[in-house]
């Protein structure tokens, strides 16, 4: 499965990740090569074989919906992690421009 | 006045020496009788980790100041009489799982300064039965990788040859087991990363059973095979300290609701003397395998003689699906990885890029900054195996060999106890021998891929030596037991008898 730049380039948009030229012809012939070695998998019959989603064998994990308040410590932690701060405000670009 | 002070120094740098040696359980029994403390122990640690770390780079961050003030409430709490299997006991903990207090980095520029805001859950369990965090140990990035090359701070050396790899992604905690920097450690295994590590090191490594130990607080790599597991000196080892961390938990509904019985495993291993009774399934596919080397096979099959002598019987298996665990794993492991990873994006804690004109560019660029080249190659490539219009033709079809990988292992384990065969097809290879392949480096998880895509539990014990593909002296080989789901106590039951008849794990690396 050959990549094209210009699908490189659509995934690491869609990926939100940043790429040098030399990283995308880089990541193109490593993918493609990846994926050549994945597309084996088509030989396999799995007609009427259900997906894996989970092999826990559990089903429906409820709990009450309660909310629960960290406590001061934790909350003051999350707050020091922010890289950018005013107050106790988590300071970002403008999402709407 | 001085040949006695010189006579005294000897002394009491061999009982230091020795407090490092012992295993874990040594040292609790140790410090049970208060034949030493554990601030003692502790500095003990300490002072071999400040000589020996440099070289070997096992742990990325030592946390001295905390480590000494668990080791003195450990000897506060034993005084008025307390004792356990893991109070005051030293151990490392792989820097993929959340230590308040001690920074958490997934070995990555993201988070090469972040302060976790909670302990993952079995970090708390280990803090509150006493346990002395000694530091973080090195890892693949993001546990993305078999040979700890990957991470953002230099890779860690093999303790038994520092020019070759301690495999990955646990390195850091497979090499301070195999360097006595530590009396027991914390791994994850995704698709055989504290397998592989325990394999290259001569350490054992027990990946447990999906659902066996909470993943609360460890940074989610694949959530549909992540684990995690004891990295110890002895299969005794690994049953304490598995006990101590395992059970249900609330923050992961992942969990099996059922915890397993108090002294379950330490039961298992005082109550089985030989490996009679118990059946072996040797996968013909594996022993068979172009790419094993000679001297694994040979150690392999010196163990298979080993369990017939320890009255064990050994009956061929075939599992014909294994083969296409790498490629399923190689879909799955991206594709989750790309959804897992998308919280960094240089808003609420981690590295945020400054160059940026928008908030596109503050995920771009934090992103492209932050991770290393093979966290971006597995998010773009399970990126692409997500996007519409791929999902049908990779993460769901490989979803479904999945289904088959998993039914043909899960039916032969009805026929006996346990898989047996190597850990990987050859012992530790050279530092860079491997990095400019991505693809080949994949292929080290050829024999581990099927128990995590099972969710099966799988030990890994040392088994010997055996030449290198290049290189004279020998490095560890490990052998791979593969047990029924939550079969952890037999695994453990059988590596234990199986470790007091080779005596394989006892020598260690001279450093």
């Amino acid at each position: 499965m050959k990549l094209t730049k210009e699908e490189v380039k659509h995934i690491a948009d869609l990926a939100r990740l940043n790429l040098s030229e030399e990283e995308i012809a880089r990541y193109q012939s490593e993918l493609s090569y990846i994926l050549e070695y994945i597309d084996q998998l088509q030989e396999v019959d799995t007609t009427g074989v259900e997906p894996t989603a989970q092999v826990t064998g559990l089903i429906n994990r409820f709990r009450e919906d309660v909310a629960a308040t960290p406590d001061e410590a934790t909350r003051q932690r999350l707050i020091n992690a922010f890289p950018e701060r005013e107050g106790n405000y988590d300071k970002v670009k403008a999402v709407f421009e | 006045m001085s040949k006695n002070y010189k006579i005294l120094q000897f002394l009491s740098f061999i009982i230091v020496m020795h407090l490092t040696s012992l295993t874990l359980k040594e040292t609790s029994d140790g410090l049970n009788r208060h034949e030493f403390s554990s601030v003692e122990l502790t500095r003990a640690y300490l002072d071999r980790i400040e000589r020996l770390n440099p070289s070997l780079n096992a742990y990325l961050t030592v946390a001295t100041e905390s480590a000494l003030e668990a080791a003195k409430a450990a000897d506060e709490r034993r005084a008025k009489g307390e004792n356990g299997a893991l109070l005051g006991v030293p151990i490392a903990v792989k820097d993929n799982m959340m230590t308040v207090g001690i920074r958490t980095t997934a070995a990555s520029k993201m988070l090469e300064d972040y302060a976790p805001s909670y302990d993952a859950t079995v970090v708390k369990k280990i803090k509150d039965a006493g346990a002395v965090i000694l530091g973080k140990t090195n890892l693949d990035e993001w546990a993305h990788g078999s040979s700890t090359e990957n991470s953002a701070f230099g890779p860690t050396k093999n303790p038994w040859d520092l020019t070759r790899v301690p495999g990955g992604s646990s390195g850091g905690s497979a090499a301070a087991v195999a360097a006595d920097l530590c009396a027991g450690a914390l791994g994850s295994d995704t698709g055989g990363s504290i397998r592989g590590p325990a394999g290259f090191c001569g350490v054992v490594g027990l990946k447990t059973s999906y659902g066996r130990v909470s993943r609360s607080g460890l940074l989610a790599m694949t959530s549909s095979t992540d684990v995690i597991g004891p990295m110890t000196k002895t299969a005794a080892d690994a049953a304490l300290l598995l006990q101590v961390i395992a059970g249900a938990d609330q923050f992961d509904q992942t969990t099996y609701p059922e915890s397993p019985k108090p002294h379950e495993y330490q039961k298992a291993i005082e109550g089985r003397s030989d490996l009679k009774g118990l059946k072996f399934g040797v996968p013909v596919e594996w022993l068979e395998s172009t790419g094993l080397t000679q001297g694994v096979s040979k150690a392999t099959n010196e163990a298979i003689e080993e369990v017939k002598r320890l009255g064990g019987e050994i009956k061929k298996i075939s599992l014909p699906y294994a083969r296409y665990g790498i490629p399923v794993y190689y879909v799955i492991t991206p594709s989750e990885v790309s959804a897992n990873l998308s919280r960094y994006d240089g808003i609420r804690y981690g590295y945020r890029d400054k160059e940026t004109a928008n908030l596109f560019e503050v995920y771009t660029k934090s992103r492209g900054v932050g991770f290393g080249a093979e966290a971006k190659r597995r998010i773009m490539l399970g990126t692409y195996t997500l996007s519409h219009g791929y999902y049908d033709a990779y993460y769901l079809k490989a979803q479904k060999v999945r289904t088959l990988i998993a039914r043909e292992i899960e039916n032969v384990l009805k026929t006996v106890d346990a898989v047996i065969g190597p850990v990987s097809p050859h012992v530790a290879f050279k530092i860079g021998a491997q990095t400019d392949d991505p693809l080949k480096m994949y292929l080290e998880d050829v024999y581990m891929g099927t128990a995590s895509l099972a969710g099966l539990p799988s030990l890994a014990l040392p088994c010997g030596f055996a030449l290198p593909e290049k290189g004279k002296e020998k490095m560890p080989a490990g052998l791979q037991l593969i047990g029924r789901r939550f079969d952890e106590a037999t695994l453990l039951a059988i590596g234990n008898v199986y470790e007091k008849a080779t005596g394989w794990g006892k020598s260690k690396p001279v450093l």
